[in-house]
């Protein structure tokens, strides 16, 4: 995937978890569990629906590694994501 | 028009999922109801065959109303729906109505697929008649990405209806005035529904403080090992089958109230009722706020997977705005986890009739004294606050033992 469609479909995904939030001015370097108010579960849907997306299984120890949009662009079109 | 709060005074049926002729069993949902907080799926009390629907959508009715009548083949036809009501004194209905959780429950019956709340405001503002619409969600559920879908059409349809009704011909509005009109009104409605459940939550904690003797305990307690056996579990498990912390802490807490019982009941008519089944209120905060505390039934009779997978199904239906009668009335203890918004502890505020909530903070590492040397472990405060006209401090302090050696097995959970 290219980091627009990556940076696409998790703001997608999170914006059915957030619908409240206004995701067009969402600072890409912003912390996205702080900025959006998302608890554990909400983190869990997150990664699951990427998962459901992209076929990548994070392991939970590579969670922090999604902690910022700007973070999960790089994650899933670097090794992490191919 | 049944009573889900003790400060509901009328409802609106939103929608009929029986049509006359149905065969109903108790536990099946018959209808939609519009509290002002948020909508409830309603189960029927009794079986029998839906005679005749009373009311139509739309329409706002006091409590207590007849919502339809049904013949039964059983004992005595009922004239009306009623769910429990929470606050009244009634002996609490026995487990037989609660089933381990399977998300979703198949009932047969249903005739039209669910609406999720924003999808059907959305849909009303735009003059889109529901049934003409494809549901993409789970079980043929309409969803608000299946109202945009349509947007355009809906919004020439809407706008050319407008025209047409008006006496004096009007130029149609143009699709983005009504996106933006629509989005207004939504804001509205639910800004109208956060005051409404900030309403209620205040009257309910303030009696709680008035009539409720608290008493309070809180106990540290290692997480060392359980984080140890879940993290194993979960690098076996793809994403959608993990487990989070608060499904272990949930099933501890169930099973440490078998040993506790006075800890998990009613408190009515000056004397305290022990609930048999163990039904978890779970506190699920709301965004952007409110607060709702839905019940997880028969959470010691739940594997942990069980117990996780309806734990993901309450908070998406909960955050969804759309709870089921018998989750708003059954539960028999709450449990309040502030983990994540970070702090240490919580002391709760009973929620009458109930007489404890059991509370978890953030799970931190931090300085744990063992065998005389000092190491780190996760750690989390656990705590209770409890009705001192239903247990004493000894007793609760069992239970928060209880709750600790249970959380250092939990292959056992």
């Amino acid at each position: 995937m290219t980091k627009d469609e990556v940076r696409a479909l998790a703001l997608r995904v999170l914006g059915d978890i957030a619908p409240e939030a206004y995701l067009g001015a969402l600072d890409p370097r912003a912390e996205l569990r702080s900025t959006l108010d998302l608890d554990s579960m909400d983190f869990l849907n997150f990664v699951a629906g990427l998962h459901e997306a992209t076929g990548v299984d994070v392991p939970e120890a590579d969670y922090a590694k999604l902690s910022t949009l700007q973070s999960c662009t790089e994650y899933f079109t670097s090794s992490g994501g191919n | 028009m049944p009573s889900l709060g003790a400060d509901m005074e009328a409802g609106t049926l939103l929608e009929w999922r029986v049509r006359p002729g149905d065969r109903v069993k108790r536990g099946d949902v018959v209808a939609v109801i519009d509290t002002d907080k948020a909508e409830i799926e309603v189960e029927i009390f009794s079986g029998g065959i839906v005679d005749e629907l009373l009311v139509t959508p739309g329409t706002k009715v006091p409590v207590g109303t007849a919502l339809a009548r049904l013949r039964g083949d059983g004992p005595a036809p009922e004239a009306t729906e009623r769910a429990p009501v929470p606050q009244a004194p009634q002996a609490p209905e026995p487990a037989s109505r609660a089933e381990p959780p399977k998300p979703p429950p198949a009932t047969e019956a249903p005739h039209r697929p669910r609406v999720s709340p924003l999808a059907r405001r959305m849909a009303a503002e735009r003059g889109i008649d529901l049934s003409t619409v494809q549901g993409t969600g789970e079980g043929g559920a309409i969803t608000r990405a299946d109202i945009e879908r349509l947007e355009p059409a809906a919004a020439e349809r809407a706008s050319s209806a407008q025209s047409r009704a008006a006496p004096t011909p009007e130029p149609p509005r143009q699709p983005d005035a009504a996106k933006e009109a629509a989005r207004r009104s939504d804001a509205e409605r639910a800004a109208q529904r956060a005051r409404a459940m900030r309403r209620s939550i205040a009257a309910a904690m303030a009696r709680s403080k008035r009539e409720i003797p608290h008493y309070y305990l809180s106990m540290r307690i290692s997480m060392e090992s359980a984080l140890r056996w879940l993290e194993t579990e979960n690098s076996r498990r793809p994403v959608p089958e993990r487990l989070l912390p608060a499904a272990l802490l949930l099933k501890a807490t169930a099973l440490a109230l078998r040993q506790v019982p006075e800890l998990n009941g009613f408190y009515r008519d000056d004397q305290f009722v022990p609930s048999d089944a163990i039904h978890l209120g779970v506190a699920i905060s709301l965004r952007p706020s409110g607060l709702v505390a839905p019940a997880l039934h028969e959470a010691d009779r739940l594997t942990l997977v069980e117990c996780m997978a309806a734990l993901r199904d309450l908070v998406a239906r909960a955050r969804a705005g759309v709870l089921r009668s018998s989750e708003l009335a059954d539960a028999t203890v709450t449990v309040t986890n502030v983990g994540d918004q970070g702090s240490d502890a919580v002391f709760g505020v009973i929620h009458p009739p109930q007489v404890a909530v059991v509370g978890f903070g953030r799970i931190r590492e931090e300085p744990w004294a063992a065998d005389g040397m000092v190491g780190a472990r996760r750690v989390v405060t656990a705590s209770l606050a409890a009705d001192h006209r239903a247990s004493d401090g000894h007793r609760g302090g069992l239970f928060l033992a209880a709750l600790d050696r249970l959380l250092q097995t939990p292959e056992a959970l």
